[in-house]
């Protein structure tokens, strides 16, 4: 790769360090693909082709059996309606914690950035530090404090959980967002005798919609793929879809049938794979901008 | 705390000029109201009751009794506490190390100008989108020995080859870190790339006049450009690596036997499974206090520090 000087003109012939380059990244996407492939061809084999035959082959004889039955009869534990329960569980939890802690963050990024309150800084502080602690140090106060007022394991539960532990990151990004809006506006806007929702509603929220793309796909993606809340909170009636998979994978009682595992575990991949692929460059900027970026 | 305190206007209305700025902000302090709450009852509130509960002989039901420090000492001779902390040391300095390598590897020869850059993104990238109950699951799939991977090297007429870290006790812990390097990686190499493309172009243009060697350029010049980047970099994956639950659990179930136990799953199992609460919530007290030694200083200098807006 010594030959290879980037920002240059691309090179019109091959030499030995392009070859190497191109070597490189194509083994390394091989290797990222490798788990994908498995999990497609796996999960269009029958069970026979399964213990007979490669890991690697395409189905002989090619069959969505797998996937009818682990959308809707797979057994989760003793009940065996499918992962379409965790599913439709998911999105019930999904669309209310997405929506509830997007607006949360978009509040309180706005009072932040453009209104002093005394002590807003400290709590800023404190609630960044919180996004640093293991969920493990909060769980069990939680679990007492919901039992007591009598929410715990419900939808309810598992939703205020979602917004609560979305707080710091959502909090974040959108203060973030507005510390770079010009302070004028938010002056100009003063100056007319804009209150402070109505200053959020008509000139900052109309300015919001790039962080707030970024903030649906960080939130949808996350919530989505949340393992230990809903385990801990949703309850029995409320299990999203990961809980389920990891039921219908590691609970099944004598021969595990590997191709509905696999539809299964597609299945549950496929909604933040499909966000994944949309938002494209979007995605990257979430992460990067949410988790640390000042 | 006094987060958010707001001095009722005592006078009537009209009054000075600090008054009725106190007033035109009473809306921005109620509408953090929620936020503070739920910063002390819950990360302040929730916090020091873990921390206190580790204190007492709590086991199925809380106890507000004190036995010192009889929990952490129970804690530092029980052998799954112990294995959970040494495997989390094995899995985060791999896992951390291996992503910024592999990351920085593949961020540098994608900025190579090849054909199908948006390809290779897309595809180096995309595990990170998925779970890690997926990721577990698959791997675990991929890594059995008796319909994966070892049976397919077997196949192809290798016969004696043997790759069972999966169901041996002393590897396991490794086939987590390999399905968490395939987790984040492409994590790392997004952040790294997008650090090199802000590298000035005239530095290269130099460094060729200069008949430096590009590896030379990399290792001595960019690498220290991308300080920032690596830190980024370096802050996710630790929160990753503090928050290991998921992927253990999907993957071996923290076995065989307790080879492959985290410190996170050991919370978990001691509060709801195996009601000890007071040998659970001293674990948690464990993971606290090495997370804010480790990130305490960091979050300081990055956040606090800089008061006011555009800090």
């Amino acid at each position: 790769m010594s030959a290879a000087v980037p920002q240059g003109r691309r090179p019109h012939h091959l030499t030995a360090g392009r070859i190497g380059v191109y070597a490189f990244l194509v083994t390394a996407a091989l290797f990222f693909m490798l788990p994908l492939w498995i999990m497609v061809v796996t999960s269009l084999k029958p069970m026979e082709e399964i213990r007979l035959g490669n890991i690697l082959a395409l189905p002989a004889a090619m069959t969505f059996e797998a996937w009818t039955k682990a959308w809707s009869s797979a057994c989760t534990g003793l009940e065996c309606n499918g992962i379409s329960v965790g599913f439709w569980n998911s999105v019930r939890i999904l669309i209310p914690s997405v929506i509830l802690s997007i607006i949360a963050g978009a509040i309180n990024g706005y009072a932040l950035s453009f209104w002093r309150v005394k002590g807003a800084n400290v709590m800023f502080g404190v609630l960044l530090l919180g996004a640093f602690i293991p969920y493990q140090v909060f769980l069990y106060p939680l679990v007492r404090i919901f039992s007591l007022t009598g929410i715990y394991n419900s939808l309810t539960c598992i939703v205020l959980v979602h917004v609560i532990f979305g707080l710091p990151t959502m909090t974040l990004l959108f203060r973030n967002y507005y510390a770079g809006l010009p302070i004028e506006l938010f002056k100009a806007a003063r100056i007319d005798g804009g209150g402070f929702w109505s200053i959020f509603l008509r000139v900052i929220l109309p300015m919001s919609t790039p962080i707030l793309v970024v903030a649906t796909i960080l939130q949808v993606t996350g919530i989505w793929n949340d393992f230990i809340f809903g385990l801990t909170f949703a309850g029995r009636e409320n299990l999203p879809m990961t809980v389920q998979l990891n039921n219908i994978v590691n609970s099944t009682q004598g021969e595990r049938a590997y191709n509905v595992d696999m539809a299964a575990t597609m299945l549950a991949a496929l909604v933040p794979l499909v966000v994944y692929f949309v938002s494209g460059r979007w995605f990257v900027r979430g992460i990067a901008a949410g988790a640390v970026k000042g | 705390m006094d987060t958010i305190s707001i001095r009722a206007p005592s006078m009537p209305s009209g009054g000075t000029k600090t008054q009725r700025r106190v007033k035109t902000r009473l809306p921005a302090a109620i509408a953090l109201l929620p936020t503070a709450l739920i910063v002390l009852v819950v990360y302040i509130g929730c916090m020091l009751w873990t921390v206190r509960l580790s204190f007492t002989s709590s086991t199925l039901l809380p106890k507000l009794d004190w036995v010192g420090l009889a929990q952490y000492s129970r804690l530092f001779a029980n052998d799954r506490f112990l294995t959970s902390a040494s495997n989390i040391i094995i899995f985060g300095t791999l896992f951390i190390s291996g992503c910024l390598i592999i990351g920085f590897l593949l961020a540098v020869f994608i900025d190579q100008n090849v054909r199908g850059e948006g390809l290779f993104r897309t595809i180096f990238l995309y595990p990170y989108a998925m779970s890690f109950v997926v990721t577990g699951v698959a791997w675990q799939w991929f890594l059995n020995p008796a319909l994966g991977l070892q049976k397919l090297v077997r196949d192809m007429g290798f016969e004696s080859f043997t790759f069972d870290w999966l169901v041996n006790q002393r590897m396991a812990i490794y086939t987590i870190v390999i399905a968490g390097l395939w987790h984040g990686a492409g994590l790392t190499m997004a952040i790294l790339l997008a650090g090199l493309r802000g590298v000035d172009k005239d530095l290269w243009k130099a460094a060729r006049v200069d008949g430096i060697p590009t590896w030379r350029v990399y290792t001595s010049v960019v690498l220290p450009l991308l300080r920032p980047m690596i830190v980024t970099a370096v802050v996710l994956l630790t929160t990753g690596v503090v928050k290991l639950y998921d992927l253990v659990v999907a993957m071996t179930l923290g076995g065989p036997g307790i080879a492959t136990e985290v410190p996170a799953k050991f919370v978990m199992d001691h509060l709801f499974e195996r009601n000890n609460i007071g040998l659970g919530t001293a674990a948690a007290t464990i993971m606290l206090i090495t997370v804010v030694s480790i990130l305490a200083p960091w979050v300081y200098v990055r956040y606090v520090r800089p008061q006011g807006r555009h800090a």
